[in-house]
């Protein structure tokens, strides 16, 4: 009959506990002068997890991101991706860390004096792929974001939304496990944005991917923290809302002041707060 | 201390100064000994950045001898400096030679050694002219071109972008734009040599009626190798300071697109000052190794 130590030798399955988080931080301060940026933070994304950062301008949201990528060092406090500790590690030893990072800069950040096509190709050259490894690829990710028709464009003859969603290409391609946005719905007209967000969903609900997703909007809180897609047996793409049957558990806000969360929790948990800064920014006053 | 043969200690003195200075900078930082708004302040900023262009060249000098390297990119920042600039320097040249032999003609031919012309034109231009009006003209060029790529590179977050797709800027940027500075600034210098010296004997000829084969013949009489050596020497350092001066001044631009325009002039008034200092340096050490004292 069954070898039941044959078994557990083939399928190890990792408890839940030990499973290790896609981003963590462990009391990390950061002050520029005189100016603290980041106040003992800690915070850990999940993996398949998908955090929103909210918070005003200047609050420490996007200082985050780039503790993650290594463009920046903390003062204090650990930062780990994957298990791994990053914090003291130098730009060498960051590079095989950052190739399992796509991100989404706020205002695309495409190199302007390269195509799009090869703008998105960017990281598969650096890697030294195949050729026709790399045409396939660049074409897959261009019809994730609707920019087939893109593809030969220079980046100063796109929209700002076309330009983001080329920034998000660019940042998939590879099939990244953490995904990063910077406030990329900032200045981008409401339709925009949405297909902004159900890009987020995509990767979170179909890819299983990590992400971060700093924001200031609520519109953005609502479409990620309430949606969720599905793919049909035709293979089309559907997003449906979450209703009484279903709670999203994989999407959470965190809420930043002045270098220091104020809020970690659910959407439900977020409208319910009783702080009067959470609920004055819901509301949209000052 | 004992100093021998320009090192110190068994390293390189230009190091140790740097150490020094470095040392110098983090002392008076620690203990507070100057504020940041005090009098020390542009001495610690020279300090500071004369380290970080060091530091700068070092890990460009570091990077050439692993992958991945950027040959195609290296190539086509040769074509924009060398090809892109040949213009300029050629007219400069050419007019500079003229202008040489339209002064010193009739100085000379009030001494009767007008037959001389060519051996002063040539001296001139090609031990200190020629190097440093290329330099000078391709670090107004270059100098900005570089500052200002960079500076909007890193205002628009595309470094940021670089570095985030694994790739690292000083490889990627700073050592093909280097590299093509030190490689074509001395062929560029020879060109502008040449057009100097072709620019002299058209005014000795047209103007002063000298006859052309006695101004080729002063030229070619008065050329030492030493000249020609030191004439290609210089260019090298020029091509250095202004490589590493706008890679540095572009990618610590900050203050978006106003910053962008200081980082690029802080760019070119540097550059242009250090192959000035520098050519004094250099043209007194070039003294001394090639024997140049004498004409």
């Amino acid at each position: 009959m069954f070898d039941d130590n044959k078994i557990e030798d083939t399928i190890k399955i990792e408890p839940f506990w030990e499973i290790v988080p896609a981003i963590e931080f462990q009391d990390v301060c950061l002050a520029y002068d005189d100016k603290i940026v980041l106040d003992h933070i800690d915070l850990s994304v999940r993996r398949g997890e998908c955090k929103i950062i909210l918070g005003r301008s200047g609050g420490g949201k996007s200082t985050i991101i780039r503790l993650i990528l290594g463009l920046l060092k903390p003062d204090s406090g650990r930062v780990l991706v994957d298990g791994e500790d990053i914090t003291d590690y130098t730009e060498v030893e960051m590079m095989p860390i950052r190739q399992k990072i796509g991100m989404v800069f706020q205002e695309g950040a495409l190199f302007d004096s390269i195509s799009v096509y090869e703008n998105v190709a960017y990281r598969l050259r650096e890697q030294e792929r195949d050729e026709a490894e790399i045409d396939r690829e660049v074409r897959r990710m261009l019809e994730f974001v609707d920019l087939a028709d893109a593809v030969d464009k220079m980046p100063i003859e796109l929209s700002g939304g076309m330009r983001r969603r080329v920034g998000i290409a660019r940042a998939l391609i590879g099939d990244p496990s953490i995904v990063l946005f910077d406030e990329p719905t900032a200045g981008l007209d409401p339709p925009t944005a949405r297909t902004m967000c159900e890009l987020a969903i995509k990767l979170r609900d179909l890819q299983d991917v990590s992400s971060i997703f700093v924001t200031h909007e609520m519109n953005n809180v609502t479409n990620l923290c309430s949606e969720y897609a599905t793919v049909s047996e035709k293979g089309e793409v559907h997003f449906e809302k979450e209703g009484d049957k279903l709670c999203l558990i994989n999407t959470e806000v965190l809420m930043m002041r002045n270098g220091q969360i104020i809020f970690n929790g659910t959407d439900e948990q977020l409208q319910a707060s009783d702080n009067q800064y959470v609920k004055r920014f819901i509301k949209g006053e000052r | 201390m004992p100093i021998k043969n320009g090192c110190l200690f068994g390293q390189p003195s230009f190091f140790v100064v740097c150490r020094m200075l470095a040392f110098i900078v983090t002392f008076t930082e620690r203990f507070q000994l100057v504020s940041p708004k005090g009098l020390m302040n542009p001495f610690i900023r020279f300090v500071s950045e004369l380290q970080e262009v060091s530091l700068l060249i070092w890990r460009a000098f570091v990077s050439l001898f692993s992958k991945p390297r950027y040959f195609s990119e290296t190539i086509r920042q040769m074509d924009m400096i060398g090809v892109g600039s040949l213009p300029i320097v050629l007219l400069t040249g050419f007019f500079t030679g003229g202008v040489l032999v339209l002064q010193a003609f009739p100085t000379l031919q009030y001494y009767s050694i007008q037959n001389e012309a060519g051996h002063s034109v040539a001296t001139s231009l090609i031990r200190e002219l020629g190097p440093v009006l290329c330099a000078l003209m391709v670090s107004g060029r270059i100098g900005a071109a570089i500052s200002a790529e960079l500076g909007s590179m890193v205002v628009s977050q595309q470094i940021d972008a670089m570095r985030a797709l694994g790739t690292d800027p000083i490889r990627r940027l700073v050592v093909p734009r280097i590299t093509s500075l030190v490689l074509l600034l001395p062929l560029l210098t020879v060109a502008c040599d040449i057009l100097g010296l072709i620019g002299g004997g058209v005014v000795a000829s047209t103007i002063y009626n000298q006859d052309y084969h006695v101004f080729a013949t002063s030229v070619r009489v008065g050329i030492t190798t030493s000249d020609l050596v030191s004439g290609l020497i210089k260019p090298i350092f020029f091509g250095l300071i202004i490589g590493s001066v706008g890679c540095h001044k572009g990618l610590s631009t900050s203050g978006g697109t106003a910053g962008v325009g200081r980082s690029t002039t802080d760019a070119v008034v540097i550059a242009s000052i250090w192959v000035i200092i520098f050519d004094f340096f250099l043209s007194k050490a070039l003294q001394y190794l090639l024997d140049l004292g004498q004409l």
